[in-house]
């Protein structure tokens, strides 16, 4: 946990001497639901929920009053796309769970976002940054699923796309600006991808729910998507004269229930409110 | 800290220095053919910044169909002392105004 090369390819570590220390993935995986279509929503879901909760942290603390309320629209965006999701990954289940009630009430092993989103959100170039790395990757995601064979998919795919190429707007403009600023931002920023850039390779990981999804036309072959996201990755990370790190350190395990442990605090926080009060309204 | 990195010299009590980024002025469009209105200003780096941030500040509830951003010091305003000289003229002569004309019952269009 002392060196921030990562040479292990286990995942069984977190990275080096940055914020996300302590980054180390429990071995607990549970939860999985047999149907692949709702194992997919729910991967999809929760990225979004996960990774707009971490953006609402930073409400009422940005750096500027412009961009506290970019990063509080954004994270809206996110968590309402999320609630239609679950919404429709509760219907198809067909076990009467409901959005609240799949964002309130599983635990963190079965939550099946990527760890990346799940980070504490570090400084804010760490959060540009990630924030980045997954919007590249969204608004490609979404660009295909708009065309999925279930229609409710399609639909949720096609709105939330429209948000998502603002955001990818949003977060290359701030990586460019960051990298290629001053000689603080540009060291914040090159530090924020170093710890990063190995997480986002779970994005593109595929296994049997996403085979499945793909052969039913409710999926995106992560494959073909990314040699097309690293052409958007490697131009704005140029323009931003920040330089991709070397290593092989690969984290994974967040799609079946394996996750840091920093998600198990987020979800205390983020689900304390409807646990303590079930079905209160406000 | 400015944004160059170093630390202000600046005196406990004194006039802070300048470290906030340009001002914009921003004007949004709520329908084809209304007319750009003034809605209110951001600070930004860039006209790309600007344009980011009078989305996210004034265009992301209403039917907002088109935004400018203009750099606030594009703009010439008039001076507080000159509003006699530049529009007291235009007041007590009452000809001049439009309401000073009756339109005869059975105009239309006007």
């Amino acid at each position: 946990m002392t060196d921030g090369n990562g040479e292990q390819e286990t995942g069984n570590r977190g990275p080096g001497d940055g914020w996300i220390a302590g980054a180390r993935p429990s071995t607990a995986t549970s939860g999985v639901v047999d149907n692949p279509l709702v194992e997919s929503l729910l991967r999809l879901a929760d990225d979004r929920l996960v990774l707009g909760h971490r953006l609402s942290e930073w409400c009422g603390h940005g750096p500027i009053l412009e961009e506290d309320i970019a990063l509080a629209n954004i994270a809206l965006d996110l968590v309402g796309q999320a609630s239609m999701l679950l919404k429709l990954a509760g219907e198809v289940e067909g076990k009467g769970r409901t959005d609240d009630a799949l964002a309130y009430f599983r635990d963190a092993v079965e939550f099946r976002n990527v760890q990346l989103v799940e980070l504490p959100n570090g400084d804010f170039a760490a959060t540009i940054v990630r924030q980045f790395l997954f919007d590249a990757w969204d608004v490609l995601a979404l660009e295909e699923l708009a065309g999925a064979t279930t229609e409710a998919l399609a639909g949720i795919a096609a709105k939330a796309l429209k948000e998502a190429k603002y955001h990818l707007r949003h977060s290359a403009e701030w990586v460019r600006m960051l990298g290629d600023g001053t000689a603080e931002s540009h060291q914040r920023a090159q530090r924020a991808l170093d710890e990063l850039w190995p997480y986002a390779g779970e994005l593109f990981l595929m296994d049997d729910t996403d085979r499945a999804a793909v052969a039913a036309g409710n999926g995106v072959d992560m494959e073909v998507l990314r040699p097309r996201w690293r052409e958007i990755v490697d131009q704005v990370l140029t323009e931003a004269t920040l330089t991709i790190p070397k290593g092989a350190f690969a984290p994974r395990g967040g799609r079946t229930g394996r996750h840091t442990e920093h998600l198990g605090r987020m979800l205390a926080d983020m689900q304390s409110l409807a646990r303590a009060h079930p079905g209160a309204t406000w | 800290m400015t944004d160059d990195g170093t630390v202000s010299t600046a005196a406990p009590g004194s006039v802070p220095t300048e470290t906030q980024w340009d001002l914009w002025e921003v004007f949004t469009q709520e329908g084809q053919g209304a007319p750009h209105e003034h809605a209110g200003s951001v600070h930004a780096t860039t006209a790309e910044h600007a344009m980011q941030n009078a989305r996210d500040v004034y265009a992301r509830r209403g039917k907002i169909v088109s935004l400018w951003v203009v750099p606030t010091t594009a703009i010439v305003a008039s001076a507080p002392g000159d509003a006699g000289p530049l529009f007291d003229p235009g007041n007590d002569k009452a000809y001049r105004h439009p309401q000073f004309y009756k339109v005869p019952r059975g105009v239309r269009g006007l």
